[in-house]
């Protein structure tokens, strides 16, 4: 059997997948990719099922031994990744020999990179997913809720069902400024008429207090004047005004529930582009109608197959 | 029940049942999530009830904005309480001690009640179980007795024990696995609550009615309880 062996952990690398769905009564988050088109065209190099298990690798330090040889993919960011010193391309998929060492150094565009193995990584299922949620102790390797630690094993048996390149114009652009399409929701009316102009045309700050449940921005406070809510489902992107008026996007791993007042939410486009935004980045608010964004959310979709 | 809905994301909408929290949502909305679990069927993500709503999460690559409100109405056009199944009766035994329970005493003086007072209120009637949330199994319950009514701590405790039963404003509820906490513990539960080997995962399920059973420490150590004292301050 084929594997890579983690050398080198890094500050946050975990196996993610499409994350778990039919649960989120329960209290279980969605968990799974960030950026889960990067996730998405990593696997599609493959040939793997579109929401097969792949490594997220958070800001670089991933070292890795190749036990074995074969084909893996990488999407996403740029972390500096070489092979045995050499660089390698992101969105193309590349052979790895026996011995050999991958590493990812640190962000030279984008935060999160997406690598993908053969049949996707193997790991225990909870609710049909391995997508590792550190807060609530489930998935990972483990099934612990463990992010990938040293001496890990990634390993696979398949030969990948296709190996291939991401087409060019199909590579979604993480170098102009991020511009992140958000569909106002119920509650907008209670921002006042200030707060609703400064959000779309103020620059936001990636703020450093971010992470897989939420992404903290800064900027002109919001300010919300509305009735009291009682908390209620929120959905992935929710764009929440906590009193200190500063917005958090509810990322994959958020509470299920809660009742901060939300501007609206980003669209699953916009979360994977703010999943590559890294801390001091300066993002802007899109207001967009939701029929628009479904159909630019299926333009950018991955066709299986 | 006056149902409106609402655009929460591009694929999720927010059906708005009620306006506010009452123990009498809790069958309508048990209702409203089989309906719509049915009608929806593979075309149906996620779906979360709450207090007074139910957010649905539906897939985009089978359904529209139009279609999917469409089937919402379709769905809860006509609908009834679930009047016969109102969730399962679930006991849980709690020792309730100022050791796990540092709340237990000073909230008991603050309201002027007997310690044992407080125990009988909190354990005399059963709970609705309102939403799951706040962390894996984690249960929002109530309503308590107004006399036990009480507000958050000002600041949360780092590290609240498993098992811990909490009592925030008029709503109880038994942490599942240690997690920063704000309610206020006046007991621990030896029961787990969450355990991805248990059938369903989570004890618990919105709709759900709970009693609490007071038991002795020796019988919360008998049933696998983790007697370790949680400090009294945050």
């Amino acid at each position: 059997m084929t594997a890579l062996i983690v050398e080198k952990a890094g500050p946050q690398a975990s196996v993610q997948d499409g994350g778990r769905s039919g649960v989120r009564h329960l209290g279980l988050t969605q968990g799974g990719a960030l950026d889960w088109l990067a996730q998405h065209w990593a696997n599609w190099m493959l040939g793997n099922d579109l929401n097969a298990a792949v490594v997220e690798i958070t800001l670089g330090g991933l070292h890795l031994e190749c036990q074995g040889e074969g084909w893996l993919a990488l999407a996403g960011a740029d972390l500096g990744a070489t092979l045995d010193g050499q660089p390698l391309e992101v969105w193309r998929p590349f052979k790895v020999a026996l011995g050999q060492r991958l590493r990812f150094a640190s962000p030279r565009l984008g935060a999160r990179a997406y690598l993908a193995l053969p049949g996707g990584v193997q790991a225990p299922l909870l609710a049909g997913s391995c997508a590792t949620v550190q807060r609530e102790g489930v998935g990972g390797l483990d099934g612990q809720g463990s992010a990938l630690r040293v001496g890990d094993r990634l390993a696979w048996i398949d030969e990948p069902a296709a190996v291939r390149a991401v087409p060019a114009a199909r590579i979604p652009d993480l170098l102009s400024p991020a511009r992140l399409e958000l569909i106002l929701g119920a509650q907008a009316g209670g921002f006042t008429g200030q707060s609703l102009f400064d959000a779309f045309n103020r620059p936001w700050t990636v703020d450093a207090r971010s992470d897989r449940m939420g992404l903290r921005l800064t900027g002109e406070p919001l300010r919300y004047s509305g009735p009291g809510l009682i908390s209620e489902g929120i959905p992935l992107g929710a764009v929440q005004v906590p009193p200190d008026g500063q917005p958090i996007i509810l990322l994959n791993d958020r509470q299920t529930i809660g009742g901060y007042p939300r501007l609206g939410a980003l669209s699953p486009l916009a979360v994977a582009r703010l999943a590559q935004c890294l801390p001091g980045e300066t993002v802007q608010l899109w207001p967009q109608v939701a029929y628009a964004a479904q159909q630019r959310h299926r333009q950018a979709a991955v066709k299986a197959g | 029940m006056n149902l409106r809905v609402e655009l929460a994301a591009i694929d999720c909408l927010t059906l708005r049942l009620f306006d506010a929290i009452d123990e009498a949502n809790v069958p309508w909305l048990l209702a409203a999530a089989e309906r719509l679990r049915a009608t929806f069927g593979t075309a149906l993500v996620d779906l979360v009830p709450s207090y007074t709503t139910l957010m649905l999460h539906y897939d985009l690559a089978q359904l529209d904005d139009t279609q999917a409100r469409a089937l919402c109405q379709q769905a809860l056009s006509g609908l009834t309480p679930a009047l016969a199944e109102r969730g399962r009766e679930v006991s849980l035994p709690v020792w309730y001690h100022p050791s796990v329970g540092p709340d237990l005493e000073p909230l008991a003086r603050q309201r002027g009640l007997a310690v044992d007072e407080l125990i009988a209120l909190h354990s005399g009637r059963a709970y609705s179980v309102f939403a799951l949330g706040f962390a894996p199994g984690f249960g929002f319950m109530g309503l308590v007795d107004p006399r036990l009514a009480s507000p958050r701590l000002a600041t949360p405790r780092k590290a609240v024990a498993a098992g811990s039963v909490g009592i925030a404003e008029r709503q109880t509820a038994i942490y599942p696995a240690v997690s920063p906490g704000g309610w206020n513990l006046v007991g621990r539960s030896p029961t787990r609550l969450f355990d991805p080997a248990l059938e369903g995962f989570s004890l618990l399920r919105p709709g759900d009615r709970v009693r609490f059973v007071p038991i002795e420490r020796d019988q919360f150590l008998r049933l696998g309880g983790d007697a370790t004292p949680m400090e009294a301050q945050p």
